[in-house]
């Protein structure tokens, strides 16, 4: 008994079955892809959209308003009749440069498979307390925002009644309202910033509404409770977010969570040898979302984290038909233009451009450092001189934003293309 | 009547009960806790020491290095992660390499086997992360190993050859009976015992003094730890210590046996496993001058341990009293020392009359063998999912930890009752997520073994519990998720 190729070549392996996997998968078989397979390792399709409970899903990409498993399910009925094979229960051990992959599952045992083009989208995880250092006892009642959800939403059940959020990224705040809609007490939302990392219709919806306070600029610095949590002390932090010593407040609560980022899982594309980008996390792609490994393509949060399901849909059809068009032969070839951050810009994808492989143009996604607002201009330039200007009166790191710049301004590049902010003062 | 009650199942009272259990005895081991390993053993820098710290002529010095020949034949046999990675003391600066060098004449008078010290440049090539040094002693006998695996494959084997374990077992009280022996009062009822082994760890002071007024102090001392992701593991390949300076004694730099680098302790005095700002702030700051490169954003996990020191200085192996045997003040090097302070501890026992006969080799357990699946290979893996389907389900993405491997250790001679007990026994929840994707895998099988509902299911010690009740529209049977 062994581990051989069993099943024959794959036009397109795709690798998560979550949003992004859904949306490229079905754009391959668009595409033209005739053997494809998502290789899920949970019990059903859909990843982290199962468990967002919540609607405001799909205002972009349906123009209406849907939760995360409807959301999910618009994509895993569209699988029916499209001949794309599914694994569930499917775990990804390794892949190769040579586009094999090698994953275990109880029903079919330890696979061997190769594809003609594979797409990366096994989305990304939560940063935890070890990450970020909070002092104090080890406590049980120390959750990740997305475990508690989890537990709430597809369990059933309640991880605790006096509830202190540590963070203001999207899950933080969703799982705010969730918890104070399930009879908890949701004491406060902490976060280290002075700007939230959340979207802002999340802050009005999930702690205004309900009375919820934000603390700005704040950071637990004791955890206390030898066996569950007991209290928690907060501090304010200044501009190099260090706690000021006698601003400590402390909470009575018996449940801390924690929505401080999320992180690419990139381990698989790590031990393939395919190069990350430091500032995202993920793999450094070109304008079609192909990896500096041929033939393999990323897409969704495994790549960069978005705040809307719409953008990964969006990113993972174009990663999903560029595979299908590498399977069938064709190659995005051509030199590259990089795309580099200037001042104010934190990051940007894709990192690199082929003008000859970019069609009529293309969509430029980033995040800014830090919060902007009045006149201000998204500047793409090369080699010193303005390629485009685009106009925004707001600009926060909690909200990805976008360009698009057009083949004819990419073929005035050279070399390079730097993205910046401009405040304009009047 | 038991022959032997050990009071403790760290790695001491594990030790103790391990070699205990080969002989013709009743024993048994009393833990207060819900598992075993659940103290100081747990939480501490993981290292097998050779043997050239404690001064020559104490206890420490002899039992550290017969403790660590001796683990090397047990961790082969019972099958403990354990690598021999040498380590490496360091001198930055001219003044310290005298330390280093009575280190080196300590260690020959202990017996300590491969000392050299090797130059800077030496150093250098071994280890091209550290800063430049003058000199390092070099001892190619210190390892690292996973100590709560160790002391549960010695717990367990204790087990399987007749000891009797007690868990959530705290003794709160002890009398001499009439004729010899003890009667101990426990959480659990009274438990008489001709012989009394007090291996209690930090608590050991107060456990002496259910025998006898205190002859000794203890004086608990916190050490804090950061454990960093795989990603860091290569930082070095041997254990980095430094010289003791006048800011204290140094922290270390380690592999473990995982694949993880650890970095720690500090030395404060504290009876708590809390974190600190400072503490942390102190480590990370001194673990730099040995690595400055040090990455401690690949941080998955901060933790402290208490060591249970004296104001002895040396091991605290002692009759408290007729038939209460203390084996107290098990500070480093005692989780290397453990299997040799059993030994001793037996010789003391038969020299107070307690008939230590061997029971015949046929009738002991056959020792432990723990299916890894990482470690398989492809053909392995293959074959191993094709006779249990099991193990084709992964739970801990992170460590690559299967559904297989967390059955086995619910089916093992000391079950787990928690999340961190399946952790300590199956590695579920070690990784860089920390138990945030397997933890509600976890808990619904530990739920559906042990035949609990999941809100009886604690995170790790008895109270630690992380569901609080159902959600308002959650299915009504009790415990089914959907």
């Amino acid at each position: 008994m062994s581990c051989a190729v069993n099943s024959g070549m794959y036009d397109v392996i795709v690798i998560g079955g979550g949003p992004a996997g859904l949306a490229a998968a079905l754009a391959a078989r668009e595409a033209g892809a005739q053997r494809v397979l998502i290789l899920e390792r949970d019990g059903e399709l859909g990843g982290i959209l199962n468990q967002c409970i919540h609607n405001g899903f799909g205002l972009h990409y349906f123009k209406e308003e849907l939760t995360g498993p409807e959301y999910a399910g618009r994509f895993i009925a569209r699988l029916a009749g499209t001949g794309i094979e599914v694994r569930l229960n499917t775990m990804v051990l390794d892949i190769t440069r040579d586009r094999q992959v090698c994953a275990v599952s109880r029903q079919y045992g330890c696979q061997m498979l190769q594809s003609r083009a594979i797409v990366l989208a096994m989305g990304c995880r939560e940063r935890t307390r070890g990450a970020i250092g909070i002092p104090g006892t080890r406590p049980a009642g120390i959750f990740t925002a997305g475990t508690a959800q989890r537990y709430v939403n597809m369990e059933g059940y309640m991880v605790g009644r006096r509830v202190l959020i540590l963070g203001s990224g999207d899950i933080g705040l969703i799982m705010a309202r969730r918890m104070t809609l399930e009879g908890a007490k949701v004491l406060a939302c902490i976060e280290v910033m002075p700007y939230s990392g959340g979207l802002n219709r999340n802050i009005v919806q999930c702690l205004q509404d309900f009375d919820i306070p934000l603390y700005l600029s704040h950071t637990i610095v004791d955890i206390r409770g030898e066996r569950r949590v007991e209290k928690a002390v907060v501090a304010r932090v200044d501009e190099h977010r260090r706690p000021i010593p006698g601003t400590e407040i402390g909470f009575d609560c018996d449940t801390i969570l924690l929505s401080v980022g999320l992180i690419p899982e990139n381990e698989l594309t790590r031990t393939a040898g395919i190069p990350l980008d430091g500032r995202t996390k993920g793999a450094y792609v070109y304008e079609n979302m192909e990896t500096r490994a041929p033939g393999i393509f990323a897409c969704g949060n495994v790549v960069h984290v978005h705040d809307l399901v719409d953008y990964v849909t969006a990113e993972s059809q174009r990663a999903g038909a560029a595979a299908a068009r590498f399977a069938a032969g064709a190659r995005a070839e051509g030199p590259a233009l990089t795309v580099e951050n200037g001042a104010g810009v934190s990051y940007t994808v894709p990192q690199a451009i082929r003008p000859a492989a970019a069609g009529k143009g293309v969509d430029i996604f980033f995040r800014v450092r830090a919060v902007y607002s009045g006149d201000l201009r998204i500047v793409a330039e090369s080699g010193g001189a303005p390629l485009a200007a685009f106009r925004r009166e707001h600009l926060a790191p909690g909200e990805m934003e976008h360009i698009t710049l057009p083949k004819a301004l990419l073929d005035k590049a050279a070399g390079s293309i730097t993205m910046r902010i401009e405040e304009v003062h009047s | 009547m038991y022959d032997v009650a050990i009071i403790g199942c760290g790695v001491v009272g594990a030790a103790a009960a391990q070699y205990l259990a080969r002989r013709r005895l009743r024993l048994c081991v009393l833990e207060a806790e819900n598992d075993v390993a659940d103290g100081t053993t747990k939480a501490n820098s993981a290292i097998l020491h050779a043997g050239y710290d404690p001064a020559p002529g104490t206890l420490m010095a002899r039992l550290n290095v017969r403790g660590a020949a001796l683990a090397r034949e047990l961790c082969a046999v019972l099958d403990v992660p354990r690598k021999e990675t040498g380590s490496l003391v360091l001198a930055f600066a001219p003044e310290e390499v005298p330390h280093v060098e009575e280190l080196y004449r300590r260690g020959l008078a202990n017996g300590v086997e491969g000392l050299r010290i090797l130059s800077g440049e030496e150093v250098a090539a071994l280890e091209p992360n550290l800063a430049p040094v003058q000199a390092a002693l070099l001892a190619p006998s210190a390892a690292i190993v996973n100590p709560w695996e160790y002391a549960l494959a010695l717990a367990e084997n204790a087990v399987e050859n007749g000891a009797e374990l007690q868990l959530n077992c705290p003794v709160t009280g002890a009398q001499p009976l009439d004729g010899g022996g003890w009667r101990l009062h426990t959480a659990r009822g009274e438990v008489d015992a001709r012989f009394v082994v007090n291996a209690a760890g930090v608590a050991a002071q107060r456990v002496h003094e259910m025998a006898a007024p205190a002859n000794f102090r203890t004086v608990p001392c916190r050490g804090e730890y950061y454990l960093l992701d795989k990603s860091a593991g290569g930082t070095v390949q041997h254990v980095i210590f430094q010289c003791p300076s006048k800011e204290g004694k140094g922290v270390l730099v380690a592999p473990t046996v995982h694949g993880n680098l650890i970095v720690g302790p500090n030395a404060e005095d504290a009876d708590s496993t809390a974190n600190t700002a400072q503490g942390l702030a102190q480590v990370a700051e001194k673990a730099r001058r040995s690595v400055p490169g040090l990455d401690l954003s690949a941080s998955i996990r901060n933790f402290a341990g208490v060591r249970a020191n004296t104001d002895r200085g040396d091991f605290v192996i002692q009759w408290a009293a007729p038939g209460f045997l203390d084996l107290a003040g098990m500070q480093s090097p005692g989780l290397t020392a453990a299997p040799a302070v059993a030994e001793y501890a037996a010789g003391l026992l038969e020299e107070a009359g307690l008939v230590l006969a061997e029971k015949p080799a046929e009738t002991l357990a056959v020792p432990r063998k723990k299916i890894r699946f990482r470690e398989l290979s492809r053909s392995e893996q293959a074959a191993l999912i094709a006779r249990q389907p099991a193990y084709g389900r992964v739970i801990c993405r992170c460590e690559t930890i299967t559904e297989g491997e967390i059955l086995a250790a619910c089916r093992e001679p000391i079950p787990p009752c928690s999340i961190d007990g399946v952790k300590r026994r199956a590695g579920a929840g070690m990784g860089r997520c920390q138990g945030g994707f397997c933890s509600p895998r976890v808990l619904e099988i530990l739920s559906r073994e042990l035949g609990r509902s999941p809100l009886d299911i604690p995170q790790d010690k008895a109270g630690s519990f992380i569901l609080t009740g159902r959600t308002k529209q959650a299915p009504a049977k009790g415990g089914e998720a959907q």
